[in-house]
């Protein structure tokens, strides 16, 4: 039964195709990705790997399945009654030792340059962290510098779920978790760490286009991991950034007024109350 | 030879009992291998009868091919288990918090909500699925049942070198069984920390409700299910070394063997790690001390600080051992697939020594590589740097693996029964599991795809399109060695068809949504907007459906398992004309497998031997004289 190697063709076929659906539909794809023209365009240079990969990987699919499908169309008993008596080759073992060897040294040649780019040490960029993003079941408590420029100080600015940063601009975070493990994954701009405890970990990254964007928690930290949502707004310029931060410090101070005063009122109030019994 | 020499000249031996006497003459008579007389078998004669007794016959068995049939019912009921939870999790991702059928019937007084699925018990079911196919499915069926049924047959032995061992072995499966189903009704429920429990997510009791109690049991049940597995390692390396019969060299040995002994030995070397780290995670949570926990650590409403332990510590142990784990749950069903490949090609192996180097080279470089899985864990980058090249490597031995199988079937005799497709379907599906593995081998790309569905779908092309599509062919191949009795050929072919197209449709797209970055273990990913997109709800329900689809078709499987088991045609001594030892015998084997220890004169694949009138020539008759010569020199072919 050599139709036997048509299923697999088939199924060989169908494969390749799901990668060609994401031309139609950007959502068969990688996502938007906005990390490519920045200063340190760590996205561009992440899928430009991914798609080196995905074409050598594509061709020695694409090779070994033809030869799979060819051999099982050619050889059925029915064509081949007999099988050759071989026990092997010499010269074709080392062929096909030799080149994958040389394909696998050359990517791991290849991308070592972008991952010590992108996570050594030695790559942070040489600007102070714009926040200290902490880690909670199921938040994202992020603190900017206040007015003194340093983080941990009672002016400092919070927000919940909300990190703003720059156009264009490379920005460095400390991230920090409070009780479990949580990884702090931005897809549009290809960055990715997780959060460990007892550690404060430098994350850089930037962004060539202003928006917002999706901050995930790619690390699973409980009942309500799917929904530790952040949002991430990355603005024009840096005026824009200061703007929304004296405007975010007055409305917490603002907030934070209110709430003493409230308290104040709410407990008179149950003096009162007390009294009038 | 006689029945009398069963009896034996050692005096310690109980008397032959009348079954023993008339399995043997059965065996003897179907056998027709006793032909080849004349070499010395002095040692074969210490054969004790089959115990009489049901409950120690087929119960507290110490004969290995039981035990193995023991471990291959307890890993298929616990594979639908597995995958009816596994069907639950594909119904949540494609209609997020709608009722689930039966299963919202079920629970619904349990999770008062109306039928709508808890997200904590979704974190218990990818939790639970992957621990019960990894631990209870896939590790023992195939070491355990495939491990144990063949290897002492395999190589002419009449037992595992400790049989009593090996039967502790497998009844230390049934606290871990015990154990973790009784997970599923203590208060909290079931582990929900996923199978790699991350501390502190697993460690801490307020961290979620899984962690409350079913943690402690989750880490108690794989403490049996370990020292099972080494008991079975154990066993497997002594046998494999000190038993084989006369004539058996090491490189004689079929692939299948091979695999087992090189998978026995990974398991010997990992598993005291992972059992150290169950027993220091187990101490974490029950009396108080901090190997995971760091210094000064103190959360909202507990008592002080506490600490002074290392978070990405349990991440090293775990992975030292769970990373091998892999080659544990793959090897043995290369193994398989090259034996069943080379059989009904009618063709030798292609390359059967580079083959053996390879899986050699594989648990070598799997003892290096786990590192992998901690790219973005916050471990030194440069030591990422140094996995990635060792996890770039083992790619090597797996590529040789595949071309060597391609080889095989080239310029063969292809015979398309039940178990070449399911070990063709190995080899094709194997490449897209291996390929896709290079993609996280590149630590920037990891950066990306790590946490996503990419690694879910890159882990189910290795361990279903590889380790349960071997399963599976071994199924098939052995059933009538196993039973006495054959599976339905048209059935069976109907199954992988079925397993094969359904399999591909539930599993390939996971690598494109992956890319996309929807992460794993989300109970719904619509709450973020990037993902909340036509294509993606399209993808979900996609896949769910064919997973649905998959999980029907195993049906045919049961059904055909089952009436063959009972009523199926009789095999005989050799159905599939395969050349290895365990055909040697009757089916299904007497209580002590051969008659007479067999005399093994070449290695297990020599198929359409030229000289020879059929096309397979077993392992226990001499190759003619002149193609000596050729087996002599096979590298020069």
């Amino acid at each position: 039964m050599r139709y036997w190697s048509l299923l697999f063709l088939v199924t060989a076929v169908l494969v390749v195709a799901a990668f060609g659906v994401g031309a139609f539909d950007p959502s068969w794809w990688l996502p938007e990705n906005v990390s490519l023209h920045g200063p340190l365009h760590i996205g561009a240079e992440v899928d430009h790997l991914f798609i080196l990969i995905l074409v050598i990987t594509g061709l020695v699919f694409i090779g070994t399945q033809a030869a799979l499908v060819w051999t099982l169309w050619r050889y059925p008993r029915e064509f081949q009654p007999k099988a050759t008596y071989q026990h092997g080759s010499q010269r074709l073992e080392v062929v096909w030792t030799i080149i994958p060897a040389a394909i696998l040294v050359f990517i791991a040649l290849y991308q070592l340059g972008a991952w010590t780019d992108i996570k050594f040490r030695s790559a942070q960029p040489k600007v102070p962290p714009i926040a200290e993003v902490t880690a909670r079941q199921f938040q994202w408590l992020i603190r900017y510098p206040g007015p003194d420029g340093r983080i941990g100080t009672p002016d400092d600015l919070h927000t919940i779920n909300d990190l703003h940063f720059v156009k264009n601009e490379p920005t460095v975070i400390h991230l920090k978790t409070r009780d479990v493990l949580h990884s702090f994954f931005l897809p549009a701009m290809r960055i990715k760490q997780d959060a460990v405890p007892g550690l404060t970990i430098p994350v850089w990254f930037d962004a060539d286009r202003a928006g917002t964007y999706d901050l995930v928690c790619a690390e699973l930290c409980g009942w309500g991991h799917y929904k530790m949502r952040g949002v991430v707004t990355v603005h024009e310029t840096r005026r824009d950034f200061e703007e929304w931060a004296s405007r975010a410090l007055e409305e917490q101070n603002r907030s934070q007024l209110a709430t003493i005063g409230g308290t104040v009122a709410t407990a008179s109030a149950a003096t009162a109350d007390a009294g009038g019994n | 030879m006689s029945t009398n020499s069963l009896g034996s000249a050692d005096g310690n031996i109980e008397p032959v009992s009348e079954a023993t006497r008339a399995e043997a003459r059965a065996a003897s008579e179907g056998g027709g291998h006793g032909d080849h007389g004349g070499h010395g078998h002095g040692h074969d004669d210490h054969v004790h009868p089959a115990p009489s007794n049901f409950l120690t016959r087929y119960i507290f068995s110490t004969d290995h091919k039981i035990i193995g049939i023991q471990f291959l019912f307890s890993g298929l009921l616990f594979f639908i288990l597995g995958g009816l939870l596994a069907l639950a999790v594909r119904w949540q991702l494609a209609w997020p918090w709608s009722r689930v059928p039966i299963l919202s019937t079920i629970m619904e007084g349990e999770w008062k909500t109306g039928g709508q699925m808890p997200p904590e018990f979704y974190n218990k079911l990818f939790t639970m699925h992957a621990t019960v196919m990894i631990f209870f499915v896939i590790i023992p069926l195939l070491t355990g049942a495939f491990g144990n049924f063949l290897i002492p047959l395999m190589i002419g032995a009449r037992d595992m070198a400790f049989p009593k061992l090996n039967m502790l072995s497998y009844w230390f499966m049934w606290p871990a069984f015990i154990l973790m189903l009784q997970s599923f009704v203590v208060e909290g429920g079931a582990a929900e920390a996923g199978w790699t429990s991350y501390p502190l997510l697993a460690l801490f009791r307020w961290a979620t409700p899984g962690s409350l109690n079913g943690q402690t049991l989750w880490l108690m049940s794989l403490l049996f299910a370990g020292v099972s597995s080494m008991m079975g390692s154990i066993n497997y390396i002594t046998t494999i070394l000190m038993l084989r019969a006369p004539g058996m060299k090491l490189f004689r040995m079929p692939m299948t063997v091979w695999a087992l002994f090189i998978t026995a030995l990974l398991q010997a070397f990992a598993l005291p790690v992972l059992t150290s780290a169950l027993v220091m995670q187990l101490l974490d949570r029950t009396v108080g001390t901090n190997f995971f926990t760091p210094v000064a650590w103190s959360v909202a409403n507990q008592p002080g600080p506490v600490g002074g332990g290392q978070t990405i510590l349990w991440q090293h142990l775990f992975w030292f051992y769970s990373h091998p784990a892999v080659y544990i749950m793959i090897l043995p069903a290369m193994g398989i697939v090259s034996d069943v490949i080379s059989t009904f090609s009618r063709k030798p192996l292609f390359g059967y020594k580079p083959m053996v180097f390879a899986i050699a080279g594989i648990a070598f470089l799997g003892f290096i590589v786990w590192g992998h899985h901690m790219f973005q864990s916050g471990m030194n980058p440069a030591l990422g740097a140094t996995f990635m090249l060792s996890t770039m490597m083992i790619a090597l031995p797996s590529a040789i693996k595949t071309f060597n199988w391609i080889g095989t079937l080239w310029s063969g005799s292809i015979h398309f029964t039940t178990p070449m497709l399911f070990a063709i379907g190995f080899v094709s599906m194997f490449v897209i599991g291996g390929l896709s593995g290079i993609f996280m081998a590149a630590t920037p790309v990891d950066m990306h795809i790590h946490d996503t569905y990419f690694i879910v779908g890159h882990i189910h092309y290795v361990l279903f399109g590889g380790s349960t599509f071997g399963i599976f062919a071994a199924i098939y191949y052995w059933f009538p060695k196993m039973f006495g009795r054959m599976m339905d050929e048209r059935l069976g072919k109907i199954h992988f068809v079925l397993t094969f197209i359904f399999f591909n449709g539930t599993f390939f797209l996971m690598h494109i949504i992956g890319m996309h970055g929807h992460p794993r273990r989300i109970a719904t990913p619509y709450e973020y907007e990037f993902l909340n997109r036509p294509g993606i709800h399209f993808m979900n329900e996609f896949m769910t459906v064919n997973a649905l689809l998959l999980g029907a078709s195993q049906l045919i499987v049961v059904y055909n398992f089952v009436v063959s088991l009972f009523a199926g045609p009789r095999a005989s001594e050799n159905p599939w004309r395969a050349n290895t030892l365990e055909w040697a015998t009757a089916s299904p084997p007497p209580h002590y497998n051969f008659l007479k220890i067999p005399t093994v004169y070449h290695a297990a694949y020599e198929y359409s031997v030229p000289g020879v009138e059929e096309d397979y020539l077993p392992q226990t008759r001499p190759l003619p004289p002149a193609s000596q010569q050729m087996v002599l020199e096979p590298a020069r072919g």
